[in-house]
C-alpha cells in the first residue's frame, strides 16, 4: 500500500523540531445554543502505522478528581493521528514539575514524554499545567497551564493533545476542532456537533424527517444540510452558536447537496427546479441560483477545489456515476475517475493534494478511496462494504467517514495511509453523514 | 391486498372529506383536518358512508397511489397504467387540484445520488400524467431518495417495495 503521508521525522530530526510553541491560553468554551447530548462515544483504534513517535503521557495528578481523564483524552487523541504509539508510564506519579529520568525514558523506548496536574481551584475551575520533554535530547519542550471551567476540560484537553502533536510533528493537530454528523434513533433523526473524537455532542437540530448532507461553513460558525420536514428536500443554514436558522434553497422539487465555496460567500447546491438534478451556485443568504451545470444527465454532490477554482461533481453523463471537474466560472468538465463503474462523493483536502470519495466494487462492496490528484493514483483505505460521506480533517491528515459494523451505521477515521482506524461510535445509536469542520479560531 | 385496503381507505376518506395520505407506511401526515362540516353538519364519527368503487363520481379516486419500479430503472411499467391514468383524470377533472410526487430508491448506494435517482422516477411519473393530461402547475416531483423506506430489511423483497414513487394530495 502506498504511504501518501511525507516520512515521519526520525528520532534525531525530532531533536531539531524546537517550533515555537502555538499561541498559549486560548479561549475555550463553546457558545451557547447547543443542547448536550445523551450518547457517549468509545473511541475503538485499530491498526499500526509504519513509523510512528513513540510517545508517553503519564496520568496528570489528581485527575481522577476532574470530570474528565485528561491524561486518557490525551493519549486517545495522539493515537488516533495515527503517527504516535503510546508507551506506557510507570507506576511513578509524576507532574509537571518532575524531572524525569532521561535515560531511563529512553531505555523504556520513549522519545517523548509529557506529564502534568489538574488542581479543582477554589472557584470550581481546575488549573491544568503540563510539561512535554524530548526524552532524546534532554531537554524540555513546552509547558502551559490553562485554568479551565469544569466543562471545558475536555476540550482543553484536546487542546493539549493538538500542542503536543504540533510540537512533535510540526503541524497542526486537529485535536480540538469539531465534527457534525446524523444520529438515527426510535425514528428521530438529529443533526449533532461533537469534539472530533465524537464526544460531547449536543444537538443542532432535531425531528422525525431525515435530515443529510451537513456541511461546515469555513469560518465553522454555520451549517448548511438538507432536511425534509417540509415533505421535501430543502437545504437551510443555521448558525451553530445562536441556533438561528434560514432556507438558502427551496425551489419547486428537489433541493440538496450543500457546499461551501472555499471563501464562504456562496454554496454549490444541487436542484431540480429546471427538470433534472443539476448544480447551482446561491448565496449564503439565499437569493436567486446561478445555473452551474448544464446537462440531461444527474449533476450533483458538488465539492470545492480548495482554491475555489474549479468544482469536483457526480455526473452519470456517461453511463453510471462518476467524478467530474468543471471550472465555477463554467466551461466543460473533465472525468476524473476512470477505475470502477460507481465513484460518488468526492471530498477534496484542504491542503489541495487529495481527493476522498466512495466506489462501488464488482462485488457490490462501497469503498473509500483516496486518489493522489496530482497523479491520479488511486489507493482504497478500507475493506468494509458500507463505507460512504467521507470528510478530510483540517490538516488533511485524517478522513472521517461513515460505515457499517455489527449491525449498526457507525462513524470511522482513517489515516490517509489506511493504516491506522478509529471507530467513534455511540452505543445503541446509527450515526452517519460525518463533516469534519474547519480549525478553530 | 394491502393495496386493496388502503385504496378502499383512501376513498372512504375522501367521499367523508378528510383528506388522507394513502400510501407509505408511518408517512400519513394528519394533512387535512375535514373540520367544517363534519361538526356543524352533526355527521358523527361512527358515519360510514358506503363507496362502489365502480362507479365513484370521484373519478380515480379509487386509483393506487404507487408505482413501483424495476432495478436502476426509472420506466413507469404497464403494470402502473391504472395508477398513472387514474390520477391524471383526477387532476384534469380539477384543475385546482395538486400533487406531489415523491420518488425513492433501495438502500444501496449513496445518499444523494440516490436522492438524484429518486427524482428521476419522480419525474418519470410526473410526464406520465402530464401526457395522460395532468397540468405541470398541479404537479411537483420530489425525491427522497433511500431516506424513506416503505419497507426495512436488505433483501430484495424490501429493496423490490422500497423503489418506487407514491402519488400525494397536497
Amino acid at each position: 500500500m502506498n504511504a501518501p503521508m511525507s516520512a515521519p521525522l526520525s528520532p534525531s530530526d525530532r531533536r531539531h523540531f524546537l517550533r515555537q510553541a502555538a499561541a498559549g491560553c486560548a479561549v475555550l468554551g463553546l457558545s451557547g445554543g447547543l443542547a448536550p447530548a445523551q450518547a457517549q462515544f468509545r473511541v475503538e483504534i485499530s491498526g499500526i502505522g509504519a513509523s510512528q513517535i513513540p510517545v508517553t503521557i503519564a496520568p496528570f495528578r489528581e485527575e481522577d478528581r476532574a470530570a474528565v481523564p485528561v491524561s486518557q483524552v490525551i493519549r486517545t487523541d495522539l493515537e488516533r493521528s495515527g503517527l504516535f504509539r503510546i508507551v506506557p508510564a510507570g507506576s511513578d506519579m509524576m507532574d509537571e514539575l518532575s524531572r524525569p529520568d532521561f535515560p531511563a525514558w529512553r531505555n523504556r523506548g520513549t522519545d517523548a514524554l509529557a506529564a502534568g496536574s489538574a488542581t479543582r481551584l477554589a472557584d470550581g475551575r481546575h488549573d491544568l499545567r503540563y510539561r512535554l520533554w524530548d526524552a532524546v535530547k534532554g531537554v524540555d519542550l513546552l509547558g502551559q497551564s490553562l485554568a479551565v471551567p469544569r466543562e471545558d476540560l475536555r476540550r482543553a484537553a484536546h487542546r493539549i493533545a493538538d500542542e503536543i502533536y504540533q510540537k512533535l510533528t510540526g503541524e497542526r493537530g486537529v485535536f480540538s476542532t469539531r465534527i457534525a454528523y446524523v444520529s438515527k434513533s426510535a425514528g428521530r433523526y438529529t443533526l449533532f456537533v461533537a469534539d472530533a473524537d465524537g464526544e460531547g455532542a449536543k444537538v443542532a437540530v432535531g425531528g422525525m424527517q431525515p435530515i443529510i448532507s451537513p456541511a461546515w461553513s469555513p469560518d465553522g460558525n454555520e451549517l448548511a444540510y438538507v432536511s425534509f420536514e417540509s415533505g421535501k428536500p430543502v437545504v437551510y443554514v443555521q448558525d451553530v452558536g445562536s441556533g438561528q436558522r434560514r432556507v438558502v434553497a427551496n425551489a419547486k422539487g428537489s433541493n440538496s447537496a450543500p457546499a461551501w465555496s472555499p471563501d464562504g460567500s456562496q454554496l454549490a447546491v444541487t436542484l431540480t427546479r429546471d427538470g433534472n438534478s443539476e448544480i447551482y451556485l446561491v448565496g449564503r443568504a439565499g437569493g436567486e441560483p446561478r445555473r452551474l451545470t448544464n446537462a440531461s444527465s444527474i449533476e450533483t454532490e458538488a465539492a470545492w477545489s480548495a482554491d475555489g477554482r474549479s468544482i469536483y461533481f457526480v455526473s452519470d453523463r456517461g453511463g453510471g456515476p462518476q467524478i467530474y471537474r468543471m471550472g465555477t466560472a463554467g466551461g466543460s468538465a473533465e472525468r476524473v475517475t476512470f477505475s470502477g463503474s460507481y465513484n460518488i462523493s468526492p471530498a477534496l483536502s484542504p491542503d489541495g493534494r487529495w481527493m476522498a470519495y466512495v466506489t462501488r466494487n464488482g462485488g457490490g462492496a462501497f469503498r473509500l478511496q483516496l486518489m493522489d490528484l496530482s497523479s491520479g493514483t488511486v489507493t482504497a483505505l478500507t475493506d468494509t462494504n458500507d463505507d460512504e460521506s467521507p470528510s478530510f480533517a483540517p490538516n488533511s491528515r485524517l478522513i472521517i467517514y461513515a460505515s457499517r459494523a455489527g449491525g449498526r451505521d457507525v462513524l470511522m477515521t482513517t489515516t490517509l495511509d489506511g493504516s491506522i482506524k478509529a471507530r467513534l461510535s455511540p452505543p445503541m445509536v446509527d450515526v452517519r453523514e460525518p463533516v469534519w469542520g474547519p480549525f478553530g479560531r | 391486498m394491502i393495496m386493496n385496503l388502503r385504496s378502499r381507505a383512501a376513498v372512504l376518506s375522501l367521499g367523508l372529506g378528510v383528506a388522507v395520505l394513502a400510501g407509505c407506511a408511518g408517512t400519513i401526515s394528519g394533512a387535512g383536518t375535514g373540520s367544517q362540516g363534519a361538526g356543524a353538519s352533526g355527521v358523527g364519527s361512527s358515519a360510514v358512508t358506503p363507496v362502489d368503487t365502480g362507479r365513484s363520481a370521484d373519478a380515480g379516486a379509487g386509483a393506487g397511489r404507487i408505482v413501483y419500479f424495476d432495478f436502476d430503472s426509472f420506466v413507469v411499467k404497464d403494470d402502473y397504467r391504472s395508477v398513472v391514468e387514474g390520477n391524471a383524470r383526477r387532476l384534469s377533472a380539477d384543475r385546482k387540484r395538486r400533487m406531489i410526487v415523491e420518488g425513492h430508491t433501495d438502500e444501496r448506494g449513496g445518499r444523494e445520488y440516490n436522492l438524484a435517482l429518486g427524482q428521476k422516477r419522480a419525474d418519470a411519473v410526473v410526464r406520465s400524467l402530464v401526457l395522460l393530461g395532468a397540468q405541470d402547475g398541479q404537479l411537483e416531483a420530489v425525491s427522497f431518495g433511500k431516506e424513506r423506506p416503505a419497507e426495512s430489511g436488505g433483501d430484495e423483497a424490501a429493496w423490490a417495495k422500497n423503489r418506487r414513487a407514491e402519488l400525494k394530495d397536497r
